[in-house]
This record gives structure tokens, sequence and C-alpha cells, in this order.
């Protein structure tokens, strides 16, 4: 996208307010909703995954000691991670400002 | 040019689609709409209009499949009348919204409750700010012809905007009327053919009615209104173009008898034609007395009806809509807002006729006239008066 949303002016807006550009909602920082933040104890992390599958956002990713870890520009903060992880990596902690 | 033939004003606006060589029709019947979508399932049906006709549910799906069909990039004609045309609401601004040039005739109709199927315009005034472009016909020809027009109208590149064409219920609806069906060969002249730029490609896929925040929807709206106000200038030229082709010119406001008169009445749709002999009746008496009748509802044309009602002392209008608890009739609201900052403008008189199907007669008009002069000079504690209303 050549603007952000909050630079575009009435005259740039497509015919109907039709995206043209597949996929901009990447751009979109849902990462704002969030009150409470994901954290981790990897030390019990089985890399089972099943946070990843769970992720209504799907922005959990792996990372290079191949843990998932949820990328805060669109993570919520729903703590369904948390909820589901099988043995207790994730708890959730209130966002501070 | 053309060929003139009796026919039901409904039959020959279905065959006015067909001559505009529509791909798709989605519609439900609904009176006093019914015989214009009939009409046009028999031409389908008949081989005589090659389109695919969708026969849906209910009005709201009715729209719904049209917006579909234009945005697949095919020309798309539907109807509907009164309550289907509030069920079809809330997709009537989706349609606008989208720029998705869809033709939709209006058989207009009163609103429940109590029932009624007769005409009167409190369907067309509930669709008002929905952002479609309004023309409104008096007769079965006007109906015709802009029907042809609304798909210029609303197919060309700087309006993509859905267009409505309004017709009294059962005034025009019902009447056998002596019509100029225009030929084939001239309307595919007339209109370009369809090019809808934005058409669904699954090579180029792109997301159309899409979630906007805060941030964004100011703008999209401020960019729609833009849009419709200067189609207005693409409006005229159509009709400039369609008089040049079939030799009949329509105007944002039509104006009759209006040299020179001090005295002039305003209506929309058929009951103008009365209000017409009433002027003629009233001129050979030696009254100077005109009318003007409003043709383009969205975009109002501002410059054109001040222009209009710039040398008259008195305006009385007749609306044929009540707006419950406010200023009465809502076409004489708009008016007044449009003169309220002129320095010069006529007094204007409020009259709301005709309400459910109720006649209003050559007589009726003229005591609307004499009525409306006296309220002019002695003033009334009254926003608006019901012509006609038993006491």
């Amino acid at each position: 996208m050549a603007k952000s949303e909050g630079e575009l002016t009435w005259k740039d807006i497509e015919i109907g307010a039709i995206v043209v550009e597949p996929g901009n909602t990447r751009q979109y920082k849902t990462g704002d909703w969030r009150s409470q933040v994901p954290t981790y104890n990897f030390d019990r992390c089985i890399k089972c995954g099943m946070c990843q599958l769970f992720c209504p956002e799907g922005c959990i990713e792996q990372n290079a000691e191949g843990h998932f870890e949820a990328n805060l520009f669109w993570c919520k903060g729903c703590g369904i991670c948390s909820r589901e992880c099988p043995t207790a990596v994730i708890t959730m902690k209130d966002e501070e400002e | 040019m053309g060929h003139r033939v009796g026919i039901e004003v409904s039959l020959a606006v279905a065959e006015a689609a067909m001559l505009a060589n529509v791909d798709v029709v989605a519609a439900y019947p609904i009176t006093p709409q019914t015989h214009i979508v009939e009409h046009l399932a028999e031409l389908v049906a008949n081989g005589d209009l090659d389109a695919e006709y969708i026969p849906v549910e209910s009005e709201h799906s009715a729209m719904s499949a049209c917006l579909g069909s234009v945005a697949a990039g095919a020309r798309t004609f539907t109807a509907t009348a009164g309550q289907g045309l509030e069920l079809m609401h809330e997709v009537l601004y989706v349609a606008s919204s989208m720029r998705l040039p869809v033709v939709m005739a209006v058989a207009n109709r009163a609103l429940s409750s109590p029932l009624s199927v007769w005409g009167d315009h409190s369907d067309l005034m509930a669709v008002r700010d929905t952002g479609w472009i309004q023309i409104v016909a008096e007769n079965g020809q006007e109906a015709v012809d802009n029907v042809i027009c609304a798909f210029c109208i609303a197919e060309d590149q700087r309006v993509l905007l859905p267009v409505m064409v309004h017709l009294d219920g059962f005034y025009l609806t019902h009447v056998i009327e002596p019509i100029d069906m225009p030929e084939r060969s001239e309307v595919d002249k007339f209109i370009p053919p369809s090019k809808y730029p934005m058409a669904l490609n699954p090579d180029n896929p792109m997301t159309m009615g899409a979630f906007a925040p805060p941030i964004i929807y100011s703008e999209v709206k401020k960019s729609q209104e833009v849009n419709i106000r200067a189609s207005k200038d693409i409006i005229i030229r159509c009709w400039d173009d369609f008089g040049k082709s079939f030799g009949r010119y329509y105007h944002p406001v039509e104006s009759y008898k209006c040299e020179d008169a001090r005295t002039l009445m305003l209506t929309m749709g058929s009951f103008s034609e009365t209000a017409m002999a009433t002027v003629d009746k009233l001129r050979e008496e030696g009254e100077d007395i005109g009318l003007l009748r409003l043709r383009l509802w969205r975009p109002f044309p501002f410059e054109e009806f001040r222009q209009a009602v710039s040398n008259a002392e008195t305006l009385i209008v007749v609306d044929r809509a009540l707006s419950f608890g406010g200023p009465g009739g809502p076409l004489c609201s708009e008016i007044k807002s449009a003169l309220y900052n002129q320095d010069k403008k006529p007094k204007i008189v409020s009259f709301v006729a005709g309400l459910g199907g109720r006649d209003i007669t050559v007589e009726g008009f003229e005591t609307i006239v004499h009525r409306g002069r006296e309220i002019a000079q002695k003033g009334s504690d009254q926003e608006y008066e019901t012509f006609g209303v038993r006491e």
C-alpha cells in the first residue's frame, strides 16, 4: 500500500472503497486491542504446537529454538493459547502502559 | 424512428429493460410492480430476451442478487414497490456505497399500516438518503425513456451509481398509454456496452464491501458524496444526447407555462399532469400561474431549481407523502432548505395531497392554488395543510 489508512484522503479512495491490494489486513495492528499479554516459561515447552492450532488470530510463530511464540503486532491477548497449552507454558499478564 | 404502440406502462417498462439488453433480472413480484417483472419473466422464458431471470425469495434477496450480478460485470435490472422497497432498504445503501450500477423501477406505493396498495410517495421519501440517483416519471413514455437513460447514466465510468426510476403505482403502472417504443438498433447505439471496471475476476483478486474503521470511513463517505453530486452534469448530458437521438428532452426541473408567472406550483410524479390541466384552465381565465415538476430527486438540482423560481412571488408545493411530526411534506421541506439562504425567494406554501391513492382532480388543484395564494397573503399558523382531508 502506497499510503497507510491514516494518510489516505477522500481522493485516494478506490471506486466503491474496493481494496485492490490483496492481503493488506496484515498491515492492521490488532495488537492495539490487547489488555493482557502472553508470557512464556519455555522450560516446560514440548513444542507440540497446540497453541498455534488454537490461536484465532493465526499470529503464533515458531522461533529459532522451535518454541511457539505470539507476534505481538497482531496478538489480541485473548488467552486461548494459555488455556489450551497442555504443559502450562503460557501465563497471561496484564499489559502495562 | 421508433414505433407507437398502445401498451400497458408496466409492460413497456419491462420492454425498455429488454431494449437495454439486460443480462440479469433478479426480482420479487409485489403490487403494483408485478406486471413489470411478470413480463420480464415472460420475455426471458419466450427467448425474446437473452438474460438470466433469478426468482428470489424476497426483495432483500432480489437486491442482494443484483449486487452480485453487477459486481460480476452483468447489466442488471430489478423493480419493486412500497413494502418491497422497504424490505430491500439496507441493501440499497450497499449498492450505492459500493458503486454498483443497478437500475431499478419503483412503482410508488403507500406504506402500511393501514395496508394500501395504491400510489403515493411514502416509499420514495423513505429511500431519499440511500445514495441512489433518483429520477421521477410523470407518464409511461417518461418511464420508458428514463429506464433506457438510467443504464446510460448508471454505467457511465464517471458515475457508476445505481439509479431508481420512480413511476406512480396504478396511476402509471396499470394504464394503457400510447408509447413510442424506440427501436432496438437505436437503443444499442445510445447505450454503450456495459464495462463495469472492477468486475470480479479470479486473475485480479480484490476485496469488495470491506470493513472500514473510523480512520477511513469519513473519507469513503466524502468520496461517495462528491461522486453523486458530480453525476448531475453527466445526467443532464445523457438526457441531452437522448433528446438528440429520440426527440424527447428531459431536464432536472421541468417547467410548464412558467414564463412571467408570479405563482408557481411544484409537484413530482403522475399528478403533475393533472396540475398541468389546472394551469391550462387558470391561464385561460387570465391568471399568471405555472407549474414546476421535479424530475431529478437525487442528486437534488439546486442551481436549476433556484433559477426556476427566481422570479416567482408564491411557490405552492404539493407533496404526496408526510413526514410525521416533522415539517409536513418532505419535498417542501427540501425546497425550503434550498431557498433558505437566498436573498430573493418566493413565499412558500406547503400542501400534502393524494395520500394512499386519493385522486386529486383538476378542480382539486384549482382549490389548492387559491387556498395557497390566500395563505401566502394572510399567513397561516400551520406548517402545512392536508388537502381534502375530512375534518
